[in-house]
């Protein structure tokens, strides 16, 4: 097993950013056309994690023209340029297939935010 | 031919440099030890023979600790490859880096015992309908003709043991060679099941 997780661990992405179950992320994903190279932007509610080690991944959900749309991706990924969490969800699960099945304001996840305390 | 002794780790995935998954096999090699030699004068061919994984001196009987030249531990594993395709002398030390810049590899290996099988798991039969009334579900079916040859052929294909016998894997594509863990990413899967001595040799067909 030491020797499995040596020779994973060049596949592994170093200083990955943080983000949870529920919240709201930009997946700049690199695409190789032919010789040229860019990068497309995914935007949407990651609604589930999966395994570990360089097998994780992670599914993002977006409504793209009143169509759900899901794509996973490889967490460790080198075509991953990078995540950005553009709003943090508050949610009590880890996987969010329940949002498969809403529309309109049901499949909307709250916003998680700073707990207040008495003194402020 | 170069080829070591091994042994099987598992397998995982890697990414390869365009970003695609690619499926491998860890195969670590130990140190591999030069025991003896064949040669053509004496023995007729060429030949080494290699030994790897040592065990302690105590627990090897005598008759056998006495095979091994002075000076070289007894090792769980030995096996003779007949004309190496490296000059090498008794109890030099042949490891991973032997396979730098080799592409392809053949894996011999003895494949994972499934027991006593019928013929849909053995021979990947079709087998019968599982409803509407069939009675023939996972049979092997008709053995055979009638009057002639009023026999069974030799060979037909019937259920029986399956699995734990030595397979060879071809063209296996090098995906890294790393010579500080000493271990060999395979692209693909190996015969056997984890911790089994596997045989990796320059690809025979490449």
């Amino acid at each position: 097993m030491e020797l499995l997780k040596k020779a994973e661990a060049s596949s592994i992405r170093e200083n990955v950013e943080e983000f949870n179950i529920g919240d709201s992320v930009k997946v700049h994903y690199k695409i190789i056309e032919g010789k040229t190279e860019r990068v497309q932007v995914f935007e949407g509610t990651c609604i589930a994690m999966k395994n570990t080690g360089v097998r994780k991944t992670f599914t993002v959900r977006k409504i793209s023209y009143n169509v759900g749309v899901e794509r996973t991706f490889p967490f460790h990924s080198p075509k991953i340029a990078m995540i950005e969490v553009v709003r943090q969800g508050k949610v009590r699960r880890a996987k969010l297939f329940y949002l498969r099945d809403k529309i309109g304001k049901g499949a909307k996840v709250k916003e998680k935010r700073p707990v207040k305390t008495a003194k402020n | 031919m170069i080829a070591v002794i091994g042994k099987k780790v598992g397998m995982t995935q890697v990414f390869s440099e365009d970003g695609s998954l690619v499926p491998v096999t860890v195969v670590q090699i130990e140190e591999n030890v030069v025991v003896g030699q064949r040669t053509k004068e004496k023995n007729g061919y060429d030949a080494i023979i290699l030994g790897a994984d040592k065990i302690k001196q105590k627990r090897v009987i005598k008759p056998v600790a006495g095979q091994y030249p002075e000076g070289i531990e007894p090792c769980r594993y030995l096996r003779e490859f007949r004309d190496y395709g490296k000059e090498c002398a008794v109890g030099d030390k042949l490891g991973v880096e032997l396979f730098d810049g080799v592409g392809f590899v053949d894996v011999i290996g003895v494949s994972k015992g499934k027991g006593s099988q019928g013929v849909m798991k053995r021979y990947g039969f079709g087998g019968g309908r599982a409803t509407h009334g069939s009675k023939f579900h996972r049979g092997m079916g008709s053995t055979g003709q009638c009057a002639w040859p009023s026999r069974v052929f030799p060979g037909k294909k019937m259920p029986g043991h399956m699995g734990n016998v030595k397979r060879t894997v071809q063209n296996l594509e090098i995906v890294r060679v790393d010579q500080e863990n000493k271990m060999l990413l395979l692209r693909g899967s190996v015969p056997g099941a984890i911790n089994n001595m596997v045989i990796v040799s320059t690809a025979k067909r490449k």
